[in-house]
């Protein structure tokens, strides 16, 4: 578990090489909430970022070992700033989840600004046999949602209401 | 990402501690936090001090930002929190502060069975309940709405229920708002609210959503025991759940709308979570109707799980349903915003009372009570962890300073990925059985996460609002087996 304050200053006191080094190997990581569960995503681009935060979600939600990319779902959203467009694409995707009973597990963005994306969710229909369900994730909450570039990369911080 | 708080905290007397209004400009009123000084230090760990005096900031509430002793760091409110707003002074919704489940809340039932008829065979009571009620992510109940049927059942609530042979008609009696609150408004629900509605009625849910069979072991005070038919050594049941995917789709449609409307309506606000809109707009009366129709889809859920629960209990005790005796005690909301009217200043006003983990507390006489409670005061029901106690409480004439409100549950102290980084390798079943509580759980995770540890310890918070006299013991109950989703 990294810390944020620490984290911060040990970005800041980084060279770009270390950094990438850290990318390389993190692509999200679960942060601590009292009563509901956190998320934070790096990504070299906005794309990565929005990719890697999905893939994120839906750890939180299941096991995604079992999981085959057989379906696939294309999403469209607008938003009005980058932050909230974050927020959308999370949020939309843990509706069609739920609605259609998809686990989604891959990710490919076609077009993505800062209010608007275009993307194709893949993922497969739930089944109970096959497939282990972990924690419910009731909604994607506004509360300390972030999307900010931090030297060359992005981080998009996200508290789900369990 | 640890956050404390240590912004400034008055103590008013042992249980009521102050955040004065000068803390931050934005606040229109103070904060209060109802605690002892053991549960303070524990409060000031997080950050849901802070959201205290954010809920301060929003127009039009009245006296001060309250907080519970199970206040925790939630999103926008803090979990435990109650505001009121003046409608007439341009005073607020918030769907935030309501929260995504809306009309979360707790029934508890009576039985006639006694500890002993129950203890030899809870595994496989447990076993069968779990098989008979749909609990866990993603499950699809035994009832199935068309969208003409789902709008009734928004307006209608636990009767819907009750008129499809779910339950009786004294049921109702014994339900906040008889089960159905009125002004719910089918029109301002969305496409995508009643399609996460259509399958759910009558499913538990999951994380910390749960139905506990118990047994009354402490009474504190016998009269009130007696008047709700209960004493030592009598089974009862809980059953703790809410609106399901249909109240997330509402609060989830409505924050996002009221962050648009904030500009023209002039508010700002220190956590986009707490989006608002005056009660008194096309904003806010939308949300309200929207919100009616989750509160009405919970009782009804409730009413569902209660029948199918008595239905399995009348079948593996082989009595029929006067042998079991399974009567609803009360059935209350704890998430939820109401219109009440309450005393301010000596003179009456109309309020919007947002309850985000509080539970409703009126005293004895209240109008809204039934009629056989009217000596006792409104039923509040507490549970606390899966392996320590649950309380039956009674509100007080004392609870009127707190708009009538008292705490819900014990509040969570430790995150849920701590507390399975710090159960890892530990059977949380295992240890529970030992303790003659069996549990059975949808999923793995659920349990270690729902930890008892990872909970304040309820028989605290509970003193503490029995002491700050805003809510009196009247019994306490110890689990046998629980059914997690």
């Amino acid at each position: 578990m990294v810390e944020q304050r620490p984290f911060k200053a040990w970005v800041e006191g980084s060279s770009p090489s270390r950094l990438i080094k850290f990318l390389k190997m993190k692509r999200y990581e679960v942060i601590d909430h009292t009563a509901d569960v956190g998320l934070r995503a790096y990504g070299k681009d906005l794309e990565t970022l929005f990719t890697n935060a999905a893939s994120g979600m839906f750890s939180i939600l299941a096991d995604l070992k079992n999981v085959r990319p057989k379906t696939s779902l294309r999403i469209k959203l607008e938003a009005p700033n980058i932050e909230e467009l974050f927020l959308s694409w999370l949020s939309e995707l843990l509706y069609q989840c739920e609605s259609r009973k998809i686990i989604f597990k891959e990710f490919l963005i076609d077009k993505l600004s800062q209010n608007s994306i275009s993307a194709t969710a893949q993922g497969e229909k739930l089944n109970s046999h096959r497939h282990r369900l972990k924690t419910e994730i009731k909604a994607v909450t506004y509360h300390q949602l972030k999307v900010r570039k931090i030297k060359d990369y992005w981080q998009g911080e996200v508290i789900f209401d369990i | 990402m640890k956050q404390t708080w240590a912004g400034p905290i008055e103590k008013i007397d042992d249980y009521r501690w102050r955040i004065p209004k000068t803390y931050n400009p934005g606040m229109r009123v103070p904060g209060i936090i109802y605690a002892d000084e053991l549960l303070l230090e524990g409060i000031r760990t997080d950050r849901a001090a802070e959201q205290v005096a954010n809920a301060a900031h929003l127009p039009g509430i009245v006296k001060y930002s309250l907080a519970m002793p199970d206040i925790h760091w939630g999103y926008g409110f803090c979990i435990g929190g109650v505001a009121a707003t003046d409608i007439e002074a341009g005073g607020v919704i918030s769907p935030g502060g309501v929260g995504f489940d809306i009309n979360c809340g707790l029934r508890l039932m009576r039985t006639n069975l006694t500890e002993k008829d129950v203890k030899a065979k809870i595994r496989d009571l447990v076993y069968v309940l779990f098989n008979n009620i749909p609990a866990g992510l993603g499950s699809k109940g035994e009832v199935r709405v068309s969208l003409q049927e789902e709008k009734q059942l928004l307006i209608k609530g636990a009767r819907w229920a009750v008129e499809r042979g779910y339950g009786k008609e004294e049921d109702l009696e014994y339900t906040e708002e008889h089960g159905a609150i009125a002004g719910a408004d089918p029109g301002s629900v969305s496409e995508r609210a009643y399609e996460r509605g259509r399958k759910q009625p009558g499913t538990l849910g999951s994380g910390n959503h749960f139905l506990e069979i118990q047994v009354v072991d402490e009474i504190y005070d016998k009269g009130a025991a007696s008047v709700f038919g209960l004493d030592r050594g009598l089974v009862t049941v809980m059953i703790h759940s809410g609106s399901r995917g249909f109240g997330y789709q509402v609060c989830d449609d409505y924050a996002r709308g009221m962050l648009r409307s904030l500009d023209k309506f002039g508010i700002s606000l220190p956590d986009r979570q707490l989006a608002c809109a005056p009660v008194n707009s096309k904003e806010g009366r939308a949300y309200l109707g929207a919100m009616r129709c989750a509160a009405n889809y919970a009782w009804c859920n409730r009413q569902i799980l209660m029948e199918l629960t008595r239905r399995v209990f009348q079948k593996f005790f082989t009595l029929g349903p006067g042998g079991v005796g399974m009567d609803l005690i009360y059935d209350v909301a704890h998430n939820i915003a109401k219109i009440e009217r309450h005393l301010i200043d000596g003179k009456e006003k109309i309020l919007c009372v947002h309850r985000k983990g509080a539970t409703r507390a009126f005293p004895p006489g209240h109008k809204e009570l039934p009629g056989r409670y009217k000596s006792v005061g409104q039923p509040v029901i507490i549970p606390g962890d899966m392996g320590t106690n649950s309380y039956l409480l009674v509100g007080t004439e004392k609870a009127a300073e707190t708009f009538y409100s008292t705490c819900h549950g014990s509040g969570r102290v430790m995150s849920r990925s701590a507390a399975i980084r710090k159960l890892k390798g530990r059977s949380i079943a295992k240890e529970l059985e030992q303790k003659g509580i069996f549990v059975h759980s949808a999923g793995r995770e659920t349990l270690a996460e729902e930890a008892p540890e990872a909970y304040k310890d309820v028989n605290h918070v509970v003193k503490v609002v029995h002491e700050a006299g805003i809510s009196r013991r009247v019994c306490r109950m110890r689990p046998l087996g629980v059914v997690k989703g």
